[in-house]
């Protein structure tokens, strides 16, 4: 046991420690400069009924959420079911595919904000160049509808590799013998689909879904890099906001609370996740 | 047939999709402005390094280079070696001492390291760590424990129980034990997840974001943030940094793909 204690000891000094102390510290009112004061639960009151702002990140980060979910896991399903077998062609696609994983989420997101650019980037002059799109261009990013949702399919294009390896790791599991029972019996490749390779790919749908939603709850690097939140908080989510709330208004009490809740949601996610998989396949 | 060529079409899209945005940077590293906006897919008309040449006589790229190395190689083997040292504790432990342990270290994975940013600052500029290479170090390490105990603890625990105890009854005692069966035996394993690692502590931006304003302390992503706002509409500088600032990571990934798709994709699953 000796030789976990210089692990514990890092662990606890500076990650269970500051994360009780946030428990601790969103019961105050602190601006980090002068003593705490504490005001009980009045910062959780105030998040749930007077936070317009705060309701507007939450809902952001819900929609961005979804889309990154539906599209990652829809788009990695259907490629992990094209390469499940290892050939040449196949190996090769998984490995470019995986690429933009390596890269970090600053050089991805300067990289798309020439791709998002109104003027000369790419979607734009592609898009005029076949006539769907008039001069001036959508500004993707500078635009408040579109912000948050053009940061959603960066996130889609930087981790629907990774998703596509952990799919076939599982698709890969499923006995061939199924398949070839259902060829034989002159089932569709739609049919082997639905009621083969879908059912058997629930836990690891599972764990992909869960995997992304709470890497969407999460999200920091990209937004800050793209958009910094903007325009007018439209593509602000909740690790952003907390920053903000933290290092730019210095409310460190507001922010902790702020962070508390998004501790509990992610639990609440996680605890989900295990839930479906023991439910469903009695896995412990 | 027609599933077959919808399959092709779909592959080769995606395929695209990913390299042409990448191809866009690498190929606008040797290209001026104008010719980035105005043909950015083009071959450059002149196959120059005056952009690197730029960058490199302004002096801001080396300092952030040299420090994203120190920080993400010594987090990385620091981070290795306790992991290891606690997986090994805990996968090897019979009483109810290494389950409490090994509990509380998977707390870490529930709870997302990026709420600890305010207690971490305040705790940090209480004792002068922030703007220090050191500080980062202690916050990688912290961060990624977690998934790194967790993984090599189920690596451990499939190691045969039957090995330790004939080094033991040959009188090994648990250090020995450690250095001379253990380690040798996990190298795959460390290998995978040290590359996990790395990628974290390389790419990481939010830790950085907020403890580090003194520009000699700069690591790659914050230095990439400040271009962003320095180099706005000039994407010729802006590709030459990310070029500089990805090459590492992308020659270890020609070379070591298998162990980075292993690591990155075992990481995310238990994480």
């Amino acid at each position: 046991m000796l030789m976990a204690l210089p692990a514990f000891a890092i662990y606890s000094f500076l990650y269970l420690y500051p994360s009780v102390s946030n428990l601790w510290n969103s019961t105050k009112r602190w601006d980090g400069v002068l003593p705490p004061e504490f005001i009980g639960a009045r910062n959780f009151t105030y998040l749930a009924t007077n936070d317009d702002l705060f309701l507007k990140v939450l809902g952001n980060n819900i929609r961005f959420a979804l889309v990154v979910v539906v599209l990652q896991t829809s788009f990695s399903l259907l490629f992990a079911t094209f390469l499940l077998k290892n050939t040449k062609t196949t190996i090769f696609l998984r490995v470019v595919y995986f690429f933009p994983t390596i890269l970090s989420s600053v050089s991805v997101g300067l990289i798309w904000l020439f791709l998002y650019n109104p003027n000369y980037g790419l979607i734009n002059a592609a898009a005029k160049k076949v006539g769907l799109m008039n001069d001036p261009g959508v500004n993707w990013l500078g635009d408040g509808r579109y912000a948050l949702y053009a940061i959603a399919i960066t996130q889609v294009w930087f981790h629907t590799g990774q998703m596509v390896v952990i799919y076939v790791a599982g698709l890969q599991q499923i006995p061939a013998e199924l398949y070839e029972a259902a060829e034989v019996d002159g089932a569709s490749r739609w049919q082997q689909f639905k009621s083969i390779t879908w059912p058997m790919a629930l836990p690891t749908t599972a764990v992909v879904v869960a995997y992304t939603t709470i890497q969407s709850f999460r999200a920091f690097d990209l937004v800050y890099a793209m958009t910094q939140g903007g325009p007018n908080n439209a593509s602000d989510v909740l690790v952003t906001l907390i920053y903000n709330t933290a290092f730019a208004s210095f409310k460190f009490g507001y922010a902790s609370a702020q962070s508390v809740l998004l501790v509990v949601m992610v639990l609440l996610i996680t605890w989900l996740q295990r839930r479906t998989l023991r439910v469903n396949y009695g896995d412990k | 047939m027609l599933y077959k060529s919808s399959k092709n079409f779909l592959l080769t899209a995606f395929a695209l999709i990913v390299l042409i945005p990448c191809s866009i940077v690498v190929l606008g590293t040797f290209k001026t402005d104008a010719e980035i906006y105005s043909t950015p897919l083009a071959l450059p008309k002149r196959w120059t390094l005056d952009n690197f040449r730029t960058l490199f006589d302004s002096g801001g790229l080396i300092t952030p280079f040299k420090n994203s190395v120190i920080v993400s190689i010594s987090s990385v083997f620091i981070t290795l070696l306790l992991a290891s040292m606690a997986a090994y504790a805990i996968a090897r432990s019979v009483t109810i001492s290494g389950k409490i342990l090994f509990f509380l270290f998977t707390l870490g994975l529930a709870i997302p390291g990026q709420v600890n940013i305010i207690p971490i600052y305040v705790l940090f500029v209480k004792l002068h760590l922030n703007n220090s290479l050191i500080g980062l170090v202690l916050v990688n390490i912290a961060l990624t424990l977690p998934i790194s105990i967790f993984i090599l603890s189920a690596f451990f625990k499939d190691l045969s129980r039957e090995m330790f105890e004939a080094a033991s009854i040959d009188g090994a005692g648990h250090w020995r034990i450690f250095r001379s069966v253990a380690l040798p035996l996990c190298r795959p394993a460390m290998g995978a997840t040290g590359i996990f690692l790395f990628v974290i502590c390389w790419n990481d931006l939010l830790y950085p974001l907020m403890l580090i304003s003194e520009l000699s302390k700069k690591t790659l992503p914050l230095i990439l943030i400040d271009y962003r706002g320095e180099y706005f509409s000039s994407f010729s500088m802006l590709f030459t940094a990310i070029f500089v600032a990805s090459i590492p990571m992308v020659i270890m990934y020609l070379f070591f793909q298998k162990s980075f798709i292993a690591g990155i994709t075992a990481g995310a699953v238990k994480g």
